[in-house]
C-alpha cells in the first residue's frame, strides 16, 4: 500500500516538475521543435503521460548517478593526472545493493502501469460502437447502433506530395470523412482489418489498437473536450502506410445525433442517385473522380500500374472484355490479392462510373456505359 | 581474465618457427579453401564491413527521402524496400557476421587453442554467406522489387501480399540460418572441448563466455526463424494457412513465432558487444574487472530472460490483460542484469588509471550510449506509455541506441583493440581519435532527435511525414550523413595499418591480460600448437 502511495505522490511531483521545466512545455499541439510526448484530451492519455515523464526522470536521476561517478572517474581517475589503479574488486555488499535498489525502484514502477493497463482493458458499458476496419490504404468506420457507415482516405493533393504546390497545415493528417463521436461518452472501437494489418492510433487518445485481418480487438475513449483530432496508420501496412491518416471530430451530443441523421439522409440520397438516367460523359467525369480515389494507388492514375506488383489496366483483357466479369471483379474484389472488394465501398452509381471510365479512359474506348441501375441491382 | 593465465611455454614458440613453412596457400585458392582460424575470421570481418558499407548506403538514401516532408527521391514502395533491406543487411550482413569474425579470430586466441574445433564446417558457413547475401539483394533487381515488408516481415503483408521475390528472401534467410547454427556449433564446442589444462570455465575471458552464451541463443532460436519462414513459404507457394486468417490462421502466431526468435537475435547482436567492452575497459583502467563472476551470471540471466519477453514487441496487437502484465514485468526485470552489468563497467573504471585510447573512447562511449538505449528500452517496457511509444520514432531511437552505438561500436572498439595483434602494426592513434569523435557526434546528431519525433508521434517506416517532424528529421538526417562518411577514415585507417609498417609490440597495450597477448605481433599463421600451461 505504502508503494502505491509513494509511486502516486511521485507521479504528481514529476508532473509539477515537468511544468516547471521550461524545456518540456509545449506552447502549440503542432509546434515544430515538439520534445515531448502530449498530454492527450483523455484521462488515459493523461495517465500515460504522467507514467512517462516518471520512468523518464527515474531514468535521468539513475543517469545523472550513474555517468557522473563515470564522468568524475574519467578527470580524475587518469593515468595523465599521474592516478595509480586501486586493484579492489568484488564486494558482496555492493553487488547486492546494486540488485535490490533496482528492483524496488522497478517495483514502484510496476504498480502504477499495472493500475493504469487494468483501466485501459476496461472497455465495458460503452455509449457507442463504432467498427473500424483497415483497408490498404483507408479506414472504414461503422456506427453499429446507427448504421452510418463510410470510408475516409487521405486528402492532401499529389501536387503537394511531389512538391508541385505548397504544402499546407495539415499535410498528409487530412481526410474527406472524419470519423464524429460524442464528447463525454465512452465510445468503444471493434477494429479489425480487411487485408492486412493496419494500427489504428490517435495520439490525444492514447488509442493505439492493432487492426489485424480475422481478429476484432477492442479499445475505447472518454474524450472530454469536443475538437479535430488526428492520428496515423502506425503498422507497416505496405506502398501507402505514410499516407493513411486519422481523423476523429468530437462533437457535443447534440451535433453528433444532428450529424447521425445527415450521414443516414445522405445515405439513402446516394442509394437513389442509381435510379437516375446517366449519360456517358457525366459517368466519365464522376469515375475519374472515384479512380483517383479509390484505384490510382495501385493501378496508377495512367491505368499502367506498378510491374510485377499491381496489374495494368490499360490494355487489360479483362477491362477490354467481357463487362460481367469486369463489373464482378470490381464489385467483389479478388480473394487473396491487393484486390479489394468495392461493393460496400462505393455506391451504385460511383462504380458504374469508375467501371465506365476504365472501360473508356486511357485511349481505348470501347464507348460502352454501365449503368448505376444495372449495379444498384447487382448490390442487393 | 586472471593474469596467470598467459604463460606461454618456450617450446610453443620454437614450435612456432618449426612451422613457418606451414604458412597460408598461394593466391586466391587461400581464401576458397581455408580452414584457418585467422583467415576466416577475417574474411567474415571483410565482409560485414562490406555488408556495414552496403546497409548504410541504403540508411543515406533512406535520410536524404526524410531531409524533407515530401517524396524527393525514393517512390514509397521503393523506400519500403530501403528500410526492409538496411535492417536485414545490418542484422544478420554486418553485426551478427562481425562478432563471429572476432570470435574466429579470438576465441582460440583467447582460450589458448589451436584454431576451431570444426575448421571445414567454419569455411563453410562463412562461405554461405556471400552467396546468401546475393540473392537478397538481386531481389532488388527483380520484378515487383525485393522485400518491402519491413524486416520483421509481418504475415500477410509478407505472404499473400508480397512481391513474388519473397521467395529467394526465404532461401536467403534459411542460408543465412545454416550459417549462423554451423557458427555456434563451432563456438560451442571449440570453447568446451579446446581449452588447455587449467583454463577453467571461470577462468576464461568475459569475450569468450559471453560468445559461449550467443552461441546457444543462436541453437536454440534459430531454428525457429527457419521454420517461420518456411511456414511462410507454405502459405504462399504450397496452399497452407497458418498465417491466413481466411483459412482459419492466425496472423498473430507469426508475430509470436517471430518474436521468440527476434527477441534473443537482439540480444545475440549486443551480449559479444558485453564481452568486448568488458575486455577493453580493465585493459584501459589498468584494473582487474570489478565482478567477473557476477558479469557472467548477468549474461546468463539475460540470456534466460530473453526468452520470456517476446511479447513486449506485441504489447498493442490486443493480448489479453495477463498476458500483457506478465510480459511487461519480465521485459522490466531484464534492467536488473543490465544494470549489473553497467554498473560493474563503471567500477571498474572507478580509481583506475585511465588512459584513452581508441578502443577506449569507443567503450566509454558504448557504456554511455547502451545505457540511454538501454533507458529507453525500460520506458518501452512500461506496457501503457508503449501504447504511445510503439511503432514511432521513439522506437527507432531506441533500438538504433542500442545497435550502433551499441554493437558498431563495440565491433569498432574490438578492431582497433585487436588490429595490431593481426596485422602487427599500430593503426594511426590520431586518426583513430578522429574517426571516434565524428561517429560519436555523427550519431547523436542522427538518433537523439528520433526520440523528439517519436514523442511527437511520427510513426515508424514512412516515406513522408507532417509538417510538424521537419525540423528535427532534418537534423537526423545531416547527422546520418555525417555518421556514414566518417567510416571512411575507419577503412582508410585499418588499409593503412595492413599496409604500413609501424611495428607493435607483444604485449600491444601496456595494460592488455590474457593469452592472445603473449603471441607475437601480428600473430603467427598457426598459434598455441602446443597447449599453453596455464595456472
Amino acid at each position: 500500500m505504502n508503494l502505491i502511495l509513494s509511486a502516486k505522490n511521485l507521479s504528481r511531483i514529476c508532473s509539477y516538475a515537468t511544468v516547471s521545466v521550461l524545456f518540456f512545455t509545449v506552447p502549440t499541439v503542432y509546434a515544430d521543435w515538439q520534445l515531448n510526448m502530449r498530454e492527450g484530451v483523455t484521462e488515459i492519455s493523461r495517465a500515460i503521460y504522467d507514467l512517462h515523464m516518471v520512468i523518464f526522470w527515474i531514468c535521468v536521476a539513475i543517469a545523472i548517478i550513474v555517468f557522473g561517478v563515470m564522468l568524475y572517474s574519467v578527470i580524475y581517475h587518469r593515468k595523465s593526472r599521474g592516478a595509480k589503479a586501486h586493484n579492489f574488486h568484488e564486494n558482496l555488499y555492493v553487488e547486492i545493493a546494486w540488485t535490490v535498489i533496482p528492483m524496488v525502484i522497478l517495483i514502484g514502477m510496476a504498480v502504477p502501469a499495472t493500475g493504469t493497463l487494468i483501466k485501459m482493458y476496461d472497455a465495458r458499458e460503452s455509449d457507442l460502437d463504432i467498427q473500424v476496419t483497415g483497408y490498404q490504404w483507408k479506414w472504414r468506420y461503422q456506427y453499429l447502433e446507427s448504421g452510418v457507415d463510410f470510408f475516409s482516405s487521405l486528402t492532401t493533393p499529389q501536387e503537394q506530395i511531389v512538391g508541385d504546390a505548397e504544402k499546407t497545415e495539415n499535410y498528409l493528417l487530412e481526410v474527406d470523412n472524419p470519423m464524429v463521436i460524442p464528447v463525454g461518452l465512452k465510445v468503444r472501437f471493434l477494429i479489425t482489418a480487411n487485408d492486412v494489418i493496419h494500427s489504428w492510433w490517435v495520439p490525444d487518445f492514447a488509442v493505439k489498437k492493432d487492426a489485424i485481418p480475422g481478429f476484432i480487438n477492442e479499445s475505447w475513449t472518454i474524450v472530454e473536450e469536443p475538437g479535430i483530432y488526428r492520428g496515423q496508420c502506425a503498422e507497416l501496412c505496405g506502398k501507402d502506410h505514410g499516407f493513411m491518416p486519422i481523423v476523429v471530430e468530437v462533437k457535443s451530443k447534440a451535433d453528433f445525433d444532428i450529424w447521425v441523421s445527415e450521414q443516414l439522409l445522405a445515405q439513402a440520397e446516394k442509394a437513389k442517385s442509381a435510379e437516375k438516367r446517366w449519360n456517358l460523359d457525366e459517368l466519365m467525369v464522376l469515375g475519374e473522380e472515384v479512380y483517383t480515389k479509390s484505384c490510382a494507388a495501385c493501378h496508377q492514375a495512367s491505368g499502367e500500374g506498378i510491374p510485377g506488383v499491381f496489374p495494368a489496366l490499360k490494355g487489360s483483357l479483362i477491362v477490354q472484355g467481357d463487362p460481367a466479369a469486369h463489373i464482378n471483379l470490381v464489385l467483389n474484389g479478388k480473394p487473396g490479392t491487393a484486390m479489394q472488394a468495392f461493393i460496400d465501398q462505393l455506391s451504385a452509381t460511383e462504380l458504374a462510373a469508375v467501371i465506365t471510365y476504365e472501360r473508356n479512359a486511357w485511349g481505348d474506348s470501347l464507348g460502352d456505359i454501365i449503368s448505376p441501375s444495372q449495379i444498384a441491382k447487382m448490390k442487393q | 581474465m586472471s593474469t596467470g593465465t598467459e604463460q606461454l611455454v618456450e617450446s610453443e614458440l620454437d614450435t612456432q618457427e618449426a612451422h613457418a613453412h606451414h604458412g597460408p596457400a598461394k593466391g586466391i585458392s587461400r581464401w576458397f579453401l581455408t580452414t584457418n582460424h585467422k583467415d576466416i575470421g577475417s574474411m567474415y570481418l571483410w565482409f560485414s564491413l562490406v555488408m556495414f558499407m552496403t546497409g548504410g548506403c541504403m540508411a543515406l538514401l533512406i535520410r536524404a527521402e526524410l531531409f524533407q516532408p515530401g517524396l524527393q527521391f525514393l517512390e514509397p514502395a521503393f523506400f519500403n524496400q530501403m528500410t526492409t533491406m538496411h535492417g536485414l543487411i545490418m542484422v544478420f550482413g554486418a553485426v551478427m557476421p562481425a562478432f563471429v569474425g572476432l570470435a574466429n579470430w579470438m576465441i582460440p586466441m583467447m582460450i589458448g587453442a589451436p584454431d576451431m574445433a570444426l575448421p571445414r564446417l567454419n569455411n563453410w558457413s562463412f562461405w554461405i554467406l556471400p552467396f546468401a547475401f546475393s540473392i537478397m539483394l538481386m531481389t532488388l533487381f527483380m520484378e515487383g522489387g525485393g522485400p518491402n515488408f519491413g524486416w520483421t516481415f509481418y504475415a500477410p503483408l509478407s505472404t499473400t501480399f508480397a512481391p513474388p521475390s519473397v521467395t529467394y528472401f526465404i532461401f536467403a534467410v534459411h542460408m543465412m540460418g545454416i550459417s549462423s547454427i554451423m557458427g555456434a556449433i563451432n563456438v560451442i564446442v571449440t570453447i568446451l572441448n579446446m581449452r588447455p589444462p587449467g583454463m577453467i570455465m571461470m577462468k576464461l575471458p568475459l569475450f569468450v563466455w559471453t560468445w559461449l552464451i550467443t552461441a546457444f541463443l543462436l541453437i536454440l532460436v534459430m531454428p525457429v526463424l527457419a521454420g517461420v519462414v518456411t511456414m511462410m513459404l507454405m502459405d504462399i507457394h504450397f496452399g497452407t494457412s497458418f498465417f491466413n486468417a481466411a483459412g482459419g490462421g492466425d496472423p498473430v502466431l507469426f508475430q509470436h513465432i517471430f518474436w521468440f526468435f527476434g527477441h534473443p537475435e537482439v540480444y545475440i547482436m549486443i551480449l559479444p558487444a558485453f564481452g568486448i567492452v568488458s575486455e577493453i575497459i580493465p585493459t584501459f583502467a589498468r584494473k582487474k574487472l570489478f565482478g567477473y563472476s557476477s558479469m557472467v551470471y548477468a549474461t546468463s540471466s539475460i540470456a534466460f530472460l530473453s526468452f520470456i519477453v517476446w511479447a513486449h514487441h506485441m504489447f498493442t496487437v490486443g493480448i489479453p490483460l495477463m498476458g500483457e502484465l506478465f510480459f511487461m514485468f519480465a521485459t522490466m526485470l531484464i534492467a536488473v542484469p543490465t544494470g549489473v552489468k553497467v554498473f560493474n563497467w563503471v567500477a571498474t573504471m572507478f580509481r583506475g588509471s585511465m588512459t584513452f585510447e581508441t578502443p577506449m573512447l569507443f567503450a566509454i562511449a558504448f557504456v554511455v550510449l547502451f545505457s540511454i538505449g538501454g533507458f529507453s528500452g525500460l520506458m518501452l517496457a512500461i506496457a501503457p506509455a508503449d501504447f504511445q511509444y510503439h511503432d514511432t520514432y521513439f522506437v527507432v531511437a531506441h533500438f538504433h541506441y542500442v545497435l550502433v552505438p551499441g554493437s558498431i561500436f563495440s565491433i569498432m572498439a574490438g578492431v582497433y583493440y585487436w588490429l595490431p595483434k593481426w596485422t602487427g602494426n599500430y593503426y594511426d592513434e590520431k586518426m583513430g581519435r578522429l574517426h571516434f569523435w565524428l561517429s560519436f557526434v555523427g550519431i547523436n546528431i542522427t538518433f537523439f532527435p528520433m526520440h523528439f519525433v517519436g514523442l511527437a508521434g511520427m510513426p515508424r517506416r514512412v516515406p513522408d511525414y507532417a509538417l510538424q517532424f521537419a525540423d528535427f528529421n532534418a537534423v537526423s538526417s545531416v547527422g546520418a550523413f555525417l555518421f556514414g562518411f566518417s567510416q571512411l577514415l575507419f577503412i582508410y585507417n585499418v588499409v593503412c595499418c595492413i599496409r604500413k609498417r609501424n611495428q607493435a609490440t607483444d604485449r600491444v597495450w601496456e595494460g592488455a591480460h590474457g593469452l592472445e597477448w603473449s603471441v607475437p605481433s601480428p600473430a603467427p599463421y598457426h598459434t598455441f600448437t602446443k597447449p599453453p600451461k596455464v595456472d
